[in-house]
């Protein structure tokens, strides 16, 4: 178990500590207010460089974590794997060298393999390493993020902060994650993060989209969506993936959302006090009714807008802090 | 002993083991009202100040600090608060604490900014301060409040009001909150 990811990497929420995850989650709390400010910047990583390497797509993780590295006064630079020597065969490896050569004090990448960031880690000891979402594995600045959001709408309910909550609201919440459980590494993140600070799990899927070894997750399943609904303080649902080829594991994409698509019809048996999220980007009128994305209990936006506080915190405890016992 | 100097010690930082009391509460009590007059009599008014204590042994003087200054002028003085941890020069090699909350709601240009804090040591802080106060604007003038000035400047900072001069040696530790004030050493860094 990693007790703190300070002067180390981020390359998944399953070996984190509940005070490791914690540490994050306040420390986010300061620069969600960083970025209320009229200037939106701090000089913590002045002088730090940090490289952000994508090798798939994506809109919201990578403009999220450049604009939290250029928030810490880091200067980034952006990979475009498409018209980088990647397309010349270049394989991982070689890539990594050159940044490692470079300088470069923190990488973020997304690839499609899982474990790709933790192999990266392994050539290159000295740069920290960020996983933004590598294969089916993980993705884990999400998993944060999504509680965190949480952690921010209990406590406002409440009248308390999130720092003073630290990991109490989470005990005993019921949280109940949907739909294409196989082929998410959100869900797996989220998992971790929700089981490690002391939340009640469940999943909801069709066989086919459930992962063979589902048993041996902390987690259980739920026989019936629509009583899961009734039973769930939180509802966290998924991308169906087609590009993944998820389209292939249900027989159509209608018969997906009769059976287990938030339809507007069915949100009305969720709890008043339910809150709805989805990581993005949504598909809706697949796994969620777009009227049901703009429900006011839907926190979809805060979510996109806590990546960023949440990415600064990742930044800036894996750069610049230091391990604990190590140096001075 | 509630108040661990936050810049130094981690999570599971040293503990501080007191010597001597310094200062009494009442010490403190007398020192912030005599402050709090100095800082009357130096800006005449209290209309363009804004107190801003220093997260986190700063935020008690300043609030004690802007209720006295309330109950002279007979007006309500503007408080915020700054935690400085992302401005610091040695945030490489001192493990971090989890910064506090920083609280400035109003443009600082043209404001007479106090900054408040408990001890002043080297002088790092207040430059790390001096630092993020620019993000809010550009105040008038900026004067300094310290508890305890207790020497060793490692930089050109000096106070404008110091509630107590402690000549310290390096390795001695220090703790000011409202209670009180003591001398002694850390333990178990």
């Amino acid at each position: 178990m990693i007790t703190s990811i300070r002067g180390g990497n981020l390359l998944s929420l399953d070996d984190l500590s509940r005070e490791a995850i914690v540490e994050v989650l306040n420390t986010a709390e300061s620069f969600v207010e960083v970025n209320q400010r009229s200037i939106k910047k701090v000089p913590a990583l002045k002088g730090r460089v940090v490289a952000s390497l994508f090798y798939e797509e994506s809109t919201r993780t990578r403009l999220s974590f450049e604009t939290a590295a250029k928030r810490l006064s880091a200067d980034v630079l952006s990979l475009a794997v498409a018209s980088s020597s990647v397309k010349k065969g270049e394989s991982l490896r070689d890539t990594i060298a050159t940044i490692d050569a470079l300088g470069i004090d923190a990488v973020v990448m997304r690839h499609q393999s899982s474990g790709a960031a933790r192999q990266v880690s392994r050539y290159v000891p000295l740069v920290r390493v960020i996983n933004a979402g590598d294969g089916l594995h993980q993705h884990p600045t999400q998993g944060l993020l999504d509680a965190f959001t949480v952690r921010q709408v209990l406590a406002e309910r409440c009248g308390t902060t999130g720092l003073e909550s630290g990991a109490e609201l989470f005990e005993g919440l019921r949280v109940l994650i949907v739909g294409d459980i196989l082929h998410s590494r959100v869900a797996r993140s989220d998992i971790a993060a929700y089981v490690a600070l002391g939340a009640e799990v469940r999943v909801a899927a069709p066989g086919t989209l459930l992962p063979v070894d589902i048993e041996h997750w902390p987690v259980g399943v739920a026989n019936d969506f629509d009583d899961a609904l009734e039973w769930a303080d939180v509802v966290g649902l998924l991308r169906l993936q087609r590009e993944r080829g998820s389209g292939l594991f249900v027989p159509s994409l209608g018969e997906f959302t009769r059976t287990f698509g938030l339809t507007l019809e069915r949100s009305r048996r969720l709890r008043p006090t339910a809150i709805i999220m989805h990581p993005g980007p949504m598909n809706r009128g697949v796994e969620i009714d777009s009227r049901v994305a703009d429900l006011p209990s839907a926190v979809i936006e805060r979510q996109v807008s806590n990546g960023v506080p949440i990415r600064m915190a990742v930044l800036y405890l894996t750069v610049a802090g230091v391990k604990e016992g190590v140096g001075s | 002993m509630s108040n661990d100097d936050h810049r130094q010690a981690g999570t599971s930082g040293p503990t501080f083991l007191a010597k001597s009391q310094l200062l009494t509460a009442d010490d403190v009590s007398r020192a912030v009202r005599r402050m709090a007059h100095e800082i009357v009599e130096r800006n005449h008014s209290t209309d363009e100040l804004t107190i801003i204590g220093l997260q986190k042994g700063g935020t008690p003087f300043s609030q004690r600090l802007a209720t006295t200054l309330g109950e002279i002028s007979g007006a309500t003085v503007a408080l915020g608060l700054l935690d400085v941890s992302f401005y610091r020069d040695d945030i490489a090699s001192n493990p971090l604490a989890t910064p506090s909350e920083t609280q400035i709601d109003h443009d600082l240009t043209g404001r007479v900014v106090v900054l408040v804090d408990d001890v002043l040591f080297t002088g790092r802080t207040i430059r790390a301060a001096l630092n993020a106060l620019s993000d809010w604007g550009r105040p008038r003038s900026v004067q300094l409040v310290v508890m305890v000035d207790r020497g060793h400047r490692e930089l050109p900072i000096r106070p404008d009001y110091v509630g107590k001069n402690l000549p310290t040696s390096r390795h001695e530790a220090i703790v000011a909150n409202l209670d009180g004030v003591w001398i002694g050493t850390r333990e178990g860094a």
